[in-house]
C-alpha cells in the first residue's frame, strides 16, 4: 500500500475527531531544531465542512480491538484497514511543517493487541520527532484508556496536549453503545494527567527547566445526538470536568451516522448542528463570562432553545437585572449582556476612562446594537426610538443569519413562528411589560 | 487642528517622510488637505507642496512620540502605516494631532472617529498578518524554500519574527507580490529588501509528491455531511486560495454553488 492511500485511510478514520486547536504551549524555536508553538494557536486552512486544520490529524493504525457501536474503526465494521510506522508518522510531519501546511501533529490510535503496546508505539514516534528530528512544533497526542500509568507519564512528556475522549455523556450510553469502554476507565487516566500537570507545574518552580508533562492542557470530546442525554446533562457534565480535572477545551461533535446499528439513530440522520453550536455557545459563557450551568438550563428545560442563544434565553429570564447602564456597569455585569462580549466589554471599560459613552460611541466601539439596545442604557437613556413590543423583543433576538447557517439548503425552511418553538420562548407576552428604570 | 490650507503634501513614500510631513505641519501651522505618496498619481486638482524626507525632522518627530504619547502609540503609527486603508497619512496626521492634543489618554479615546479608523486599520492588519502566520505556503527547493504571498497590507515587518524563529535553521524568502518586497533568512541573518520581480520555479519530483500528499489530506479531513462552504470561504477568504496548493490542486474542489451576494454572515465570535 502506498503513502497516498495509508494517508487517505488514515485520515478519513481520524476525522470525527473535533479537536485540532493548537492552542495553550508558548516554545520558541532553537537552533539546530525545527518549530515553535504559540500560544494562540494558528489554523493553516479550513476544510470543506468549515472546520478548522491546524494539525496533521491522523491514526497510527485504524485497526482496533474494540466495537464501540458509534465508531467508524469498531472491529465488526468492514472497513480497509492501515497503518503507519512511527518512522512514516515522523517523516511525514516534518516534510508538512517545513511547508508551513500543519502547526504539529495530532496523534491517536485504534487500539493494536492492547493499550499498552498501542502507547508504546505512540511513544516510539513521538520519541523520534522530538528527540531524532528534534521536532518542537505542536503535538497532541490521545491517551489511551487501560495504559500502564508509567506509559501515560512518558507519553505527556513529549507531548503539549493529551486527551481522553470521554464519548459519552453518561455511563448508560457508554455501557449501550461503547461496551468495551468504562467510566472508571476513561476517567482514571483524567485523573493522573491532571494531577501530573499540576505535580509538574509545582516542578517548575523549584526548577525552571524541568521537563515539562503537556504544557497544554488536557481536554476531550464528547458525541451529542447519539443518545437521549439533554443538554442539561451535558453541560453540567462539561462544568464538573472544567472544575474537578481542570480541563483546557471541551469538544462536542454532533452525531455524524457512519455505521448502521440497531442502538444508534439511523443512517440518514443529520448531524445536529445547531443543538451543537449552543453547547459550544454555553460553554464559552462558562469559560469566559462567568456563567454557571444552572443559570443557564434546569431540570424544568432541559434543553436550548433552538430560536435563542443561551445568553438571550438567560436575559429574557432575568429582565429584573437589566437594563444596565453602560457607562457604571461593572465589567462583569457588561459580559452578560446579550450582544456585548469579552472584546466590546474590554472595549466600553477603556473607551469610557476617556468620556462618557453614548450608543453612538458604542457603535463605533463594534457593540452590535441589534441585541444589546434592548438591555443597556447609556446615561440613564434607552436608546431613543427604541420600541420594546413582543414582536420587535423576540424577532431581534432571534438571529435569522445565524440559523440559517445551520440549515442544510434541502431542509424545509424552519418557520420563525412554529408555534411547539415559541411556546417555549420564556414568556414571551411579559416583553411589552419590559420597562426600564431610571 | 490648524487652519486648513488648499495645500495638498506629497513625499517620497517612506515612513521617515511621513514624519516629515508632520513636522511641516507642526513648522507652518497649517493642515493640508491631502497627503499623497510620490507615483501614487492622485491630487492632481491640488497645489502640491514636496516635502522632502530629513533624517533629523522625522527622528525629532518620532523621538516626541514616547515621551508626549505613549509607546503604544508609536508602535499604533507603525502599524496603521503598513495597513492598506486609503488615505492613511490624512489619518496617522490625524492621530498624532490628537495625541499631542491629549497625550496618553488618546489610547482610550476608541470613540474617536480618528482613533476608531486608526485601530480598525489596524486590526485589519494584524488579522492578515495572522492570517499568514498559516496560510504561507513554502515550496522546498533543496536546501533552501520560498513562498509568495499577496497581501493587502505590507505584513511581512508582522510575520518576520514568528516564521525567522520557527525555521531558525533554514534559508527561506517569502516574497510579497503586492508591496514587492522579499523576506530573506539565512541563520543567523534576515532581512527585508526590495524585489522587483521573482516567480517561482517549477517543484521538482519530491516537492510534487509531498503536495499532492498534502492535497489528499486535505480531502480525507472535511467530513461530507457537514459541507460548509460559505463557513470555510468567511474563515479562509478566498482571495488567499491562489497560494494554497490544497485550493489550487487538480483535485481541489469548487463550491457546489457559489455563495448568493458576498454577505457572508459573519461566524459568531463564540467560535473563533
Amino acid at each position: 500500500m502506498d503513502m497516498m492511500e495509508k494517508l487517505e485511510i488514515l485520515t478519513e478514520s481520524a476525522k470525527y475527531d473535533v479537536a485540532c486547536t493548537s492552542s495553550g504551549s508558548q516554545r520558541s524555536g532553537q537552533a539546530g531544531s525545527l518549530g515553535n508553538a504559540v500560544s494562540f494557536g494558528i489554523c493553516h486552512s479550513f476544510a470543506a465542512d468549515g472546520r478548522c486544520i491546524s494539525l496533521l490529524k491522523v491514526l497510527m493504525t485504524n485497526g482496533c480491538i474494540y466495537d464501540c457501536a458509534y465508531c467508524i474503526n469498531r472491529k465488526s465494521n468492514p472497513v480497509r484497514r492501515a497503518a503507519f510506522t512511527p518512522q512514516e508518522i515522523a517523516d511525514i510531519t516534518m516534510q508538512f511543517y517545513r511547508r508551513n501546511y500543519i502547526e504539529g501533529l495530532f496523534l491517536s490510535s485504534g487500539i493494536m493487541r492492547s493499550p499498552d503496546y498501542t502507547t508504546e508505539q505512540l511513544i516510539a514516534a513521538l520519541e523520534l520527532l522530538r528527540n531524532e528530528y528534534h521536532f518542537r512544533g505542536y503535538i497532541h497526542v490521545k491517551a489511551i484508556p487501560g495504559a500502564d500509568d508509567a506509559l501515560l507519564s512518558r507519553l505527556g512528556m513529549l507531548a503539549d496536549r493529551m486527551s481522553v475522549n470521554i464519548e459519552l455523556p453518561s455511563q448508560d450510553s457508554l455501557r449501550k453503545l461503547a461496551p468495551d469502554k468504562s467510566k472508571q476507565s476513561i476517567l482514571q487516566p483524567m485523573g493522573l494527567i491532571t494531577n501530573k500537570i499540576t505535580e509538574n507545574s509545582t516542578e517548575l518552580v523549584k526548577y525552571k527547566h524541568a521537563p515539562r508533562f503537556a504544557p497544554a492542557g488536557q481536554s476531550t470530546q464528547m458525541i451529542v445526538g447519539a443518545t437521549p442525554d439533554t443538554d442539561y446533562q451535558i453541560l453540567n457534565l462539561t462544568e464538573g470536568l472544567y472544575k474537578k480535572y481542570k480541563l483546557k477545551r471541551i469538544f462536542y461533535s454532533a452525531y455524524t451516522p457512519v455505521v448502521e446499528d440497531s442502538l444508534l439513530p439511523s443512517l440518514d440522520t443529520k448531524p445536529p448542528l445547531l443543538r451543537e453550536h449552543r453547547l459550544y455557545q454555553a460553554d464559552w459563557l462558562l469559560r469566559f463570562y462567568g456563567f454557571e450551568a444552572r443559570e443557564l438550563l434546569d431540570e424544568a428545560a432541559p434543553n436550548f432553545n433552538p430560536l435563542l442563544d443561551p445568553k438571550c434565553s438567560w436575559a429574557i429570564n432575568h429582565r429584573e437585572q437589566f437594563p444596565v447602564e453602560v457607562n457604571r456597569a461593572s465589567y462583569e455585569m457588561l459580559l452578560r449582556v446579550p450582544g456585548i462580549g469579552v472584546r466590546s466589554a474590554q472595549r466600553i471599560i477603556k473607551a469610557r476612562r476617556a468620556g462618557t459613552l453614548d450608543f453612538h460611541a458604542l457603535k463605533k466601539l463594534g457593540v452590535v446594537l441589534k441585541r444589546a439596545q434592548f438591555f443597556i442604557t447609556c446615561k440613564g437613556r434607552p436608546l431613543e426610538g427604541l420600541k420594546v413590543g413582543e414582536h420587535t423583543l423576540l424577532r431581534s433576538l432571534m438571529s435569522g443569519q445565524e440559523l440559517a447557517k445551520f440549515q442544510q439548503p434541502e431542509i424545509e425552511q424552519l418557520s420563525f413562528f412554529d408555534d411547539s418553538y415559541l411556546a417555549a420562548l420564556p414568556e414571551a407576552g411579559r416583553a411589552a411589560s419590559f420597562r426600564y428604570g431610571g | 487642528m490648524f487652519a486648513t490650507t488648499s495645500l495638498a503634501y506629497s513625499y517620497d513614500g517612506s515612513f521617515e517622510g511621513l514624519l516629515c510631513c508632520v513636522f511641516e505641519s507642526y513648522q507652518w501651522k497649517e493642515t493640508p488637505l491631502a497627503i499623497h505618496s510620490e507615483g501614487s498619481g492622485q491630487g492632481l486638482l491640488l497645489e502640491a507642496k514636496w516635502i522632502e524626507t530629513d533624517k533629523m525632522k522625522a527622528d525629532r518627530v518620532l523621538r516626541s512620540i514616547p515621551l508626549k504619547i505613549s509607546r503604544e502609540a508609536e508602535d499604533l503609527l507603525r502599524l496603521g502605516f503598513w495597513s492598506a486603508v486609503p488615505d492613511k497619512e490624512m489619518l496617522l496626521l490625524n492621530f498624532l494631532y490628537l495625541g499631542f492634543t491629549h497625550g496618553p489618554a488618546v489610547m482610550n479615546m476608541l470613540a474617536d472617529d480618528t482613533v476608531c479608523a486608526l485601530n480598525k486599520a489596524v486590526r485589519l492588519l494584524r488579522r492578515e498578518g495572522h492570517h499568514y502566520l498559516g496560510f504561507v505556503r513554502f515550496t522546498v527547493y533543496g536546501p533552501v524554500m520560498a513562498a509568495v504571498i499577496e497581501p493587502q497590507g505590507y505584513v511581512l515587518p508582522v510575520i518576520e519574527d514568528h516564521f525567522c524563529d520557527r525555521f531558525q535553521s533554514e534559508s527561506f524568502m517569502i516574497y510579497d507580490r503586492t508591496h514587492r518586497m522579499a523576506l530573506i533568512h539565512q541563520p543567523g541573518r534576515r532581512a527585508i529588501i526590495p524585489l522587483e520581480e521573482w516567480i517561482p520555479p517549477q517543484p521538482d519530483e519530491t516537492e510534487a509528491a509531498y503536495r499532492s500528499l498534502w492535497q489528499s489530506f486535505y480531502h480525507a479531513i472535511g467530513i461530507k455531511q457537514r459541507r460548509n462552504d460559505r463557513q470555510r470561504a468567511s474563515m479562509m477568504p478566498k482571495r488567499y486560495w491562489k497560494h494554497l496548493p490544497e485550493m489550487t490542486g487538480k483535485q481541489a474542489d469548487r463550491p457546489v454553488r457559489t455563495a448568493r451576494k458576498q454577505q457572508t454572515p459573519r461566524r459568531p465570535r463564540e467560535l473563533q
